[in-house]
């Protein structure tokens, strides 16, 4: 079940996540690892325990026991110990959220403004730069821009700067939660079912965007997707979760054809179960 | 010794009326997820009502002192139940879908033109009640100090008690109840079963501001004094209670309510009566910020 | 009835049905309004002397309101249908407004501040008028400060009017006990001020909407009932009187000076009059009022203000992003709390004494009125309502006893009706593309 003997250093080293709500087991001795310039996805029937580890993952629960560690510039980041906003802070873990949350009220730039909010900060030294419109801070928010405008023009999203986020189509303001991420600057990208509710032809925008990301930034992505045609099309390596436990870690390939697997998403007979589906279409070859 | 006993005993009695407010805001907060700014003027509409009801039966020759407190408490409940259906049609329901601040604002609104409202019709001084119900018996007795329960006081609560198990039966036992609790746990879902949200959130004031009607009239009966703006200050500390027992909990704001009625007995008897409303403050900054669902209320997961 | 064509035909059936519904439903709206009015406005107690009360019956007040309300009620069935404009503000006329007020606003802005230069040399001007346009710019910094904490960062603070109380009654402390000018006082308003707002904000940083609410309120009716009863140090209810007033850069505004110094009127070669310090007074509140309006401008445009307005958007997203939003919660209470205390200095010089009764809670909400009621994050929304709940009163003395009244009422009304606000538009803060010449409606 365990990969290949790895020898390469991770990125994010989980091991014995477990995560307790009173009776509920949600997450059940997890281990894997995430791997630098790689996309990592964890897939696995509704209820599986997917979206409870990001939210230990990015600090939004605290687990019941493991250790999550972050290696990044040589540095370890314990994540299961840090407060939330610095885990996207100090330890480069940005994340999107199943559900979208953008700043609705606020503009596609402005969004991505305030993603770059503590570099613009300690360039604004308490507002006081800012104030007084010194040229350390001005320059830094130029750059800010600069950066926004660059990831704008990766997610397509150039012509509607000053569109108001939550006036956007559905696609967009995902690929705008996305550009959001990015902007920044994370090692590990954690995308929260990012294909929800995109067509075919936008989920295959999808799968170029992502792999463009990881090719020209190395940014390795960690994602929860249920669309398979974007598991299968972009990753290096599949998690899978089933109440709360891991029962496959492995290539696509090798993922494919796991009997377990197949279970867990089509039940002991073969024959559908009511909470489980699957979309068993592969769809595009990866490339 | 004593003296503790009597300051219990009070501290019973305010905190039965507090209870009784408190209810009030709970339900509402359970069910529609905001503070009912208003209802403190709505207990102390119930109060002025009470009082009037009282003059005018003085006035018709009723003179049997339990058959007058049935009248005047069924007729104040039924008119303080008007306004307060009345405030939820005008201030809440029209602003139901939009952003929060707007049935706050609103509430307010309601609360400042309610307390107007009565100063201008019926005077800004306060109104005096001779007592109606006199004498009580001593309880207990240490030298000089005698520690006394009225008649009044154990009529509050007596009545309080009766009330509680009443609705809890209510909420518990009934379709309505049923409705309410299921509107509390997720009212879309309540809606799209077929429940008439409308109908369940307007019953709920109906019953709070019902609740309130009596806090007011024993509190006529208390104090013997009212005027229009005790609402606000009642209003605030009701509320506390309400969180103290843990909000959207019935029990919890009957708990909540003997605690601070308690708590400010114990305060004005003990230390100061000029702070004992900061006491009261002080106690909810501190629930609020050490244990924000109260003593039995449910823990609220943040969901991501 | 004929048709066009000629033929006869027969009225509807439908229109009867129509009718009866509207009158039962008009019925029904009466007898609520006899219900409503009968215990309260039907039936007065009033004193009889001796700790006794009386009752006097007024049931045709009872039956004019019920008449009221079932006219009213008629009539409120047949108003003007509008369309939905989205979430703008609704109806035509304030959407366009607020999108067309875009390409207006820098010009209506300039005409209003000079307006306000202006105003004490204008023939019409007088020093009831000043004295007005005073209030009205308390109340418009108060607004822009109260501003920062609600409409910036969606904080919900119903105790506003504790920074105002702290500022005033801290300025009247240094001025009895170390003898310092209205100008030497006003930073430390402010500073403490502020501080008072972080104090503030620890306690409330877990907590949201309402519960928030609540829990300000209670902080500003601690201030209130501290400053009441701790006599030694705030003068109790009496509060503190002999406030010095402000002087114009050492030059008083007094009939004489003593030994050694001159008055404003001698430097200037003028005539003394009382007006003329009223006239400063209207100055320095006027400086002070565009001051607070450039430095919530700016800082809207800096990361800490755009953090105050995601933090209002989304907190969960604004964690998920690196921010701390303890810091930003602190920062937007610390800073609204110093425009607040700044007011409160003013206030105090202006009045030359202070004491509790100005700090109420309907301080507080009216301050948070005329920020909702003008639009949140509009800057003009502001100064509009404050305009029209500070002269409401002002017109007739019969307005006055009803104020408080219609004051309530109108805060009821205006939600109900634009829950938004008057004119409700967010200026996004940075823009790549300059702004459409025309204007577009989202």
């Amino acid at each position: 079940m365990t990969g290949v003997g790895d020898t390469r250093q991770p990125l994010l080293a989980v091991q014995h996540l477990t995560m307790r709500f009173g009776g509920l087991l949600a997450v059940d001795d997890l281990s894997f690892s995430a791997y630098p310039r790689e996309i990592t996805a964890i897939i696995g029937p509704n209820g599986a325990g997917k979206t409870t580890v990001f939210n230990c993952l990015t600090g939004f629960y605290r687990p019941t026991a493991g250790r999550l560690a972050m290696h990044v510039n040589g540095e370890i980041f314990l994540l299961e110990r840090i407060d939330g906003f610095k885990i996207a802070r100090r330890a480069g873990v940005a994340r999107t959220f199943q559900n979208i949350r953008l700043f609705a009220g606020m503009t596609v730039l402005e969004n991505l403004i305030v993603a770059q909010h503590n570099m613009l900060m300690s360039a604004s030294v308490f507002s006081i730069a800012g104030l007084f419109g010194l040229p350390r801070y001005r320059s830094a928010e130029r750059a800010a821009v600069e950066r926004a405008r660059y990831w704008l023009d990766k997610v397509g999203l150039t012509e509607r700067t000053e569109w108001a986020a939550g006036t956007l189509p559905y696609g967009a303001q995902r690929r705008l939660e996305i550009a959001r991420a990015l902007c920044t600057g994370p090692a590990l990208l954690c995308l929260d079912e990012p294909a929800a509710g995109l067509n075919r032809r936008e989920s295959g925008e999808l799968n170029q965007l992502l792999l463009s990301v990881r090719a020209e930034h190395g940014i390795a992505i960690l994602l929860i997707e249920h669309d398979m045609s974007v598991v299968m099309g972009i990753s290096d390596r599949i998690i899978v979760l089933d109440y709360g436990r891991k029962i496959a870690d492995a290539t696509p390939a090798e993922v494919r054809v796991d009997p377990a697997v197949v279970r867990a998403y089509l039940g002991e007979d073969g024959v559908e179960t009511s909470s489980r589906t699957m979309v068993t279409d592969p769809g595009v070859v990866r490339g | 010794m004593a003296y503790f006993l009597q300051q219990l005993i009070n501290g019973l009695t305010l905190g039965s009326i507090y209870g009784l407010i408190a209810i009030g805001y709970t339900m509402v907060y359970g069910i529609i997820g905001m503070i009912n700014f208003a209802h403190g003027e709505i207990y102390m509409i119930g109060a002025f009502i009470s009082i009037i009801a009282l003059l005018v039966l003085g006035l018709a020759g009723v003179s049997y002192v339990p058959l007058a407190l049935a009248l005047v408490l069924l007729t104040t409940m039924f008119f303080t139940s008007v306004y307060g259906w009345t405030v939820e049609r005008l201030a809440y329901r029209p602003l139901r879908g939009s952003h929060r601040l707007a049935p706050l604002i609103s509430a307010i609104g309601m609360s400042i033109f309610l307390q107007n409202y009565v100063q201008i019709l019926q005077g800004a001084r306060e109104k005096p009640m001779p007592p109606l119900v006199q004498g009580g018996f001593t309880v207990f007795e240490s030298g000089a100090f005698a520690v006394r329960l009225s008649y009044v006081q154990l009529f509050i609560m007596l009545l309080t008690l009766v009330l509680m198990t009443g609705f809890t039966t209510v909420i518990a036992a009934t379709p309505l109840g049923r409705a309410q609790r299921a509107c509390a746990q997720d009212i879309t879902m309540a809606a799209l079963l077929g429940v008439d949200v409308d109908r369940v959130i307007s019953t709920t004031f109906v019953m709070g501001a019902a609740l309130a009607a009596v806090a007011g009239l024993m509190v006529t009966l208390y104090y013997g004094v009212v005027d229009f703006f005790i609402g606000f200050l009642a209003g605030v500390k009701a509320f506390t209670a309400a969180v103290l027992g843990g909000i959207g909990s019935l029990p919890g704001a009957m708990l909540g309510g003997v605690l601070i009625g308690l708590i400010e007995a114990f305060w004005s008897g003990y230390f100061s009566t000029e702070y004992k409303d900061v006491s009261v403050f002080g106690v909810l900054i501190l629930v609020l910020v050490f244990r924000p669902t109260g003593l039995l209320g449910r823990p609220e997961l943040e969901k991501v | 009835m004929k048709a066009a064509s000629g033929l006869a035909v027969t009225k509807p059936a439908y229109t009867t049905l129509y009718w009866e519904t509207l009158l039962k439903d008009a019925v029904l709206a009466a007898l609520v309004a006899v219900l409503l009015a009968l215990p309260l406005v039907g039936l007065q107690t009033y004193d009889i002397g001796g700790g006794a009360l009386g009752i006097r019956t007024h049931f045709d007040w009872v039956v004019m309101a019920a008449a009221m309300v079932f006219g009213g009620r008629l009539a409120w069935h047949f108003r003007p249908r509008r369309r939905r404009q989205g979430e703008i503000g609704g109806g035509p006329v304030f959407a366009r407004l607020a999108a067309r007020g875009n390409r207006w606003a820098l010009p209506i802005t300039l005409a209003g501040i000079a307006f306000a230069i202006a105003l004490p040399f204008l023939p019409f001007s007088s020093r009831y008028l000043i004295d007005l346009g005073t209030t009205v710019l308390i109340y418009v910094m108060l607004g822009w400060g109260l501003n920062v904490v609600v409409g910036l960062a969606g904080l919900l603070d119903l105790g506003y009017v504790a920074f105002y109380a702290v500022g005033a009654y801290t300025f009247a402390l240094l001025a009895r006990d170390l003898g310092l000018t209205f100008w030497q006082a006003l930073p430390f308003s402010g500073v403490v001020a502020a501080g008072f707002g972080v104090i503030l904000g620890f306690p409330v940083l877990r907590l949201r909407g309402d519960y928030l609410a609540i829990v300000t309120l209670g902080f500003g009716e601690i201030i209130r009932i501290v400053l009441v009863n701790w006599s030694p140090a705030t003068g109790g209810p009496n509060g503190i009187s002999d406030i010095p007033r402000p002087s114009f850069l050492g030059l008083p505004f007094a009939r004489s000076a003593p030994e050694g110094a001159t008055t404003f009127a001698q430097f200037f070669g003028l005539e003394f009059s009382p007006t003329q310090r009223v006239v400063f007074i209207y100055f320095v509140i006027l400086a002070l009022a565009l001051v607070t309006n450039l430095f919530t401008l700016r800082l809207r445009k800096l990361p800490i203000g755009r953090a105050w307005e995601a933090l209002r958007e989304d907190e969960v997203a604004c964690r998920a992003l690196g921010i701390n939003p303890t810091n930003v919660k602190l920062s937007a209470f610390g800073i609204g709390a110093m425009l607040g205390g700044f007011a409160g200095c003013f206030f105090a010089t202006r009045q030359g004494f202070i004491s509790p009764e100005s700090f109420t809670f309907i301080e507080s909400a009216t301050i948070l009125a005329i920020v909702v009621l003008g639009g949140m994050g509009s800057q003009i929304g502001v100064v509009l309502a404050a305009i029209l709940l500070v002269t409401l009163p002002e017109f007739g003395r019969a307005f006055a006893e009803f104020r408080m009244l219609l004051f309530g009422a109108a805060m009821v009304a205006i939600m109900v009706w634009r829950p938004r606000g008057l004119l409700a538009h967010r200026e996004p803060s940075l823009r790549l593309t300059p702004r459409p010449r025309r204007a577009r409606l989202r």
